[in-house]
């Protein structure tokens, strides 16, 4: 395992130590420590996969290993965006774990280089990959502010304030975060389907060929869709939103290990 | 070196009973401070008398007299014997007396710790010191440092964070739901100071309307005048929940006004926004029922003098971390207060004078090479001509008949040789 992986991880879970310290302690230097230690890890990661990507010459996805850390990487990158733009400091209590998690079991993954066909050199690939994970990054996102809304809503609701109540934002700021988060997410998804199915058409000559990856990203996307759809047309938000938000992700969650690891398909040579 | 002293009751101390008879209006208190600038041992003086505390900070040079004048002060003032308030009185000096005055101003020592009135107190009573000329060198800097430490345990520490009031931590919650309250609707049913109170802290919060409906039309007109608002009528409520993001119900109705019933369909007409209750009327107005549809919430009395006492003991904890800040703040004050004497003075000059000799010496040498003897010679003549400068400043700040403010003179030298950098 080359040095930037590691550096990468150690700062990964330096972050995830500062933002867990920062939950507990309530002080704004831990939440600084663990957000710079984040975008280090980031930048050494997004190194490390720079220079996968010159020396294998295709996009490093070609095993669970390199799929998975590609993902962390998503994550990662996405909260550093959110963090930006929204403000949400608190999401980093999930983020940051959440992305040290993934890196760790990185880690632990056998690194051996699938055959490299034709298949990887392709331009939509290359869209089809990052497009689809920056995509589901966002979603992994939407559950983790769903998880901290219900968290939230429960503290008002059962009126026992202590804990959650002072250290999470408003309601409102998570509602409105995690559907952005969804928005984003749903672009991408489409994207990145739509991109995939151009691909698969230049491949096996076909656009959609019942791929077990195939069926459940469709699901996914249904799922999301309809989401969206209740919130545009009758206004759900809340606590249905959150919830919705945190079992869609759910379904990726499964479209994303469950199928490489239970199913058959042509995703699964990638995904080994 | 001047004590500092500093007599005074409070809450702790003394019943109301007491405190009310030594309390100083705004006009006494100056002509207190006359009379007490009049007292020969007395060089400075300051004092404070809100509902909770009456204390006089002192600067003397013969602590047993002044304190004793103080007492018969107050004791003549007040018209009453010094045995009735003596057992109730503290006496703290120095350091003991900074403390207290940093740990009042920063409401430490306040019945409601972290309440923020006191510290402008404090700085009233200053300027009332200020314009009977009874504050000198040393109480102006004591209170300077009192006002910014206060200022650094108020932002350093979550003394203040938390409502400790009623309507307070209605907005607290109402901010939790709704993040900013700009632009929300408030509805008041009812009437109550503290009801009104709470539409009063939304408004400075910026909620963008405020509708009143009352039993009695006239008075709810009258009532959303106040609130710059607009008055509905009772039977009216249940429409504009449609619209209202923020109901805080004080009527005097033995039943639910609002019940589940009315609120349940209103909710998905809203399209699920958020729709807060606050119900502060015994019997309660609002079914508590409602607090379990979804996206809305409802607090009723009880809830918010629960959310009140956990936040008073956050803010005992908080407290803690502020006596650390006084703590240092006590030191570095008491090591200014000791160099403001002749001797530490005379000592800082001479040693800052030698220093600048000592550099200027060495330049000299290193640039014209001169010999071991030439720089030897060069020592001597700086040695002697810095105490041919001292000398009559030494004499200056050592003559027993230095006329007037004493720590004036010395703060001033200290301040033109910037001896406290």
């Amino acid at each position: 395992m080359e040095a930037a992986i590691i550096i990468s991880i150690l700062l990964y879970l330096l972050s995830a130590a500062g933002y867990l310290a920062y939950f507990l302690l309530q002080r704004g230097y831990l939440q600084r420590a663990g957000f710079i230690a984040l975008i280090g890890g980031f930048v050494f990661h997004t190194a490390s996969l720079g220079l996968d990507y010159f020396q294998q010459g295709h996009i490093p996805a070609t095993n669970m290993r390199e799929t998975l850390s590609l993902a962390g990487w998503a994550v990662a990158g996405v909260f550093i965006l959110l963090n930006y733009r929204y403000n949400l400091k608190i999401l980093g209590v999930y983020a940051a774990p959440f992305v040290a998690l993934i890196m760790v079991i990185v880690s632990q993954l056998p690194d051996q280089p699938a055959q490299t066909t034709r298949l990887f050199k392709s331009f939509w690939l290359v869209a089809h990959v990052t497009v689809i994970f920056v995509g589901e990054a966002a979603f992994a996102l939407a559950c983790g502010v769903g998880i901290l809304y219900l968290l939230q809503e429960n503290s008002i609701k059962t009126k026992k304030r202590r804990f959650f109540f002072k250290r999470l934002p408003s309601l409102d700021l998570l509602d409105s975060t995690g559907y952005a988060c969804i928005v984003v997410g749903f672009t991408l998804l489409t994207i990145g389907l739509i991109t995939g199915l151009v691909y698969a058409k230049s491949v096996w000559g076909r656009f959609w060929s019942w791929d077990p990856k195939e069926v459940w990203s469709g699901i996914a996307w249904l799922f999301y869709a309809a989401l969206l759809h209740e919130r545009l047309a009758v206004g759900w938000r809340g606590r249905r939103s959150a919830i919705m938000a945190i079992v869609g992700f759910g379904v990726l969650l499964f479209t994303f290990l469950g199928v490489n690891l239970f199913m058959e398909g042509h995703h699964r040579e990638f995904t080994k | 070196m001047r004590d500092i002293i500093l007599i005074g009751i409070n809450h702790k101390t003394a019943p109301v009973e007491l405190r009310e008879c030594m309390a100083f209006s705004k006009d006494e208190s100056s002509t207190a401070l006359d009379v007490l600038r009049r007292i020969s041992t007395i060089h400075e003086a300051l004092l404070y008398s809100t509902c909770n505390r009456v204390e006089l900070l002192m600067v003397t040079d013969d602590r047993n007299h002044a304190i004793g004048a103080a007492k018969k002060f107050i004791s003549d003032f007040n018209k009453i014997p010094i045995t009735e308030f003596e057992s109730s009185l503290y006496v703290h000096e120095n350091d003991e007396a900074v403390r207290h005055l940093f740990r009042v101003a920063a409401s430490l020592d306040s019945m409601v710790v972290g309440e923020p009135q006191i510290l402008g107190q404090i700085k009233e009573a200053y300027r009332g010191a200020a314009q009977a000329k009874s504050a000198g060198v040393i109480l102006n800097r004591l209170m300077h440092r009192a006002f910014f430490v206060a200022k650094r345990v108020r932002t350093e520490t979550g003394i203040g964070d938390r409502a400790v009031s009623i309507s307070y931590a209605a907005v607290e919650l109402a901010r939790k739901i709704f993040g900013s309250l700009e632009g929300k609707r408030v509805l008041l049913i009812g009437a109550g100071e503290m009801a009104e109170l709470a539409v009063e802290h939304l408004i400075r919060n910026q909620v963008s309307e405020t509708l009143v409906a009352n039993r009695t039309f006239e008075n709810g007109l009258e009532l959303s005048r106040r609130f710059n608002g607009k008055a509905i009528r009772f039977e009216e409520i249940a429409e504009h929940l449609r619209t209202v993001d923020i109901i805080i119900s004080s009527t005097g109705a033995p039943g639910f006004v609002i019940t589940r019933d009315i609120v349940k369909p209103v909710i998905r007409a809203r399209r699920s926004r958020p729709i807060f209750f606050i119900d502060i009327a015994v019997p309660r107005d609002i079914d508590p029922e409602i607090n379990r549809l979804d996206n809305s919430y409802v607090y009723d009395i009880d809830d918010l003098k629960g959310i009140i006492e956990e936040n008073i003991e956050d803010r005992q904890k908080e407290a803690v971390k502020g006596e650390r800040i006084i703590d240092e703040a006590v030191i570095r004050f008491r090591e200014w207060h000791e160099a403001l004497d002749v001797v530490p003075t005379i000592v800082a000059l001479r040693g800052k004078l030698e220093a600048m000799a000592e550099a200027e010496i060495k330049r000299t040498v290193q640039g014209q090479g001169m010999s071991a003897e030439d720089s030897q010679a060069l020592q001597r003549m700086m040695g002697s001509f810095i105490n041919k400068v001292l000398h009559d400043p030494t004499m200056y700040l050592k003559r027993d008949g230095m006329l007037g403010d004493k720590s004036l003179h010395i703060d001033t030298i200290r301040k033109l040789f910037k001896l406290d950098e």
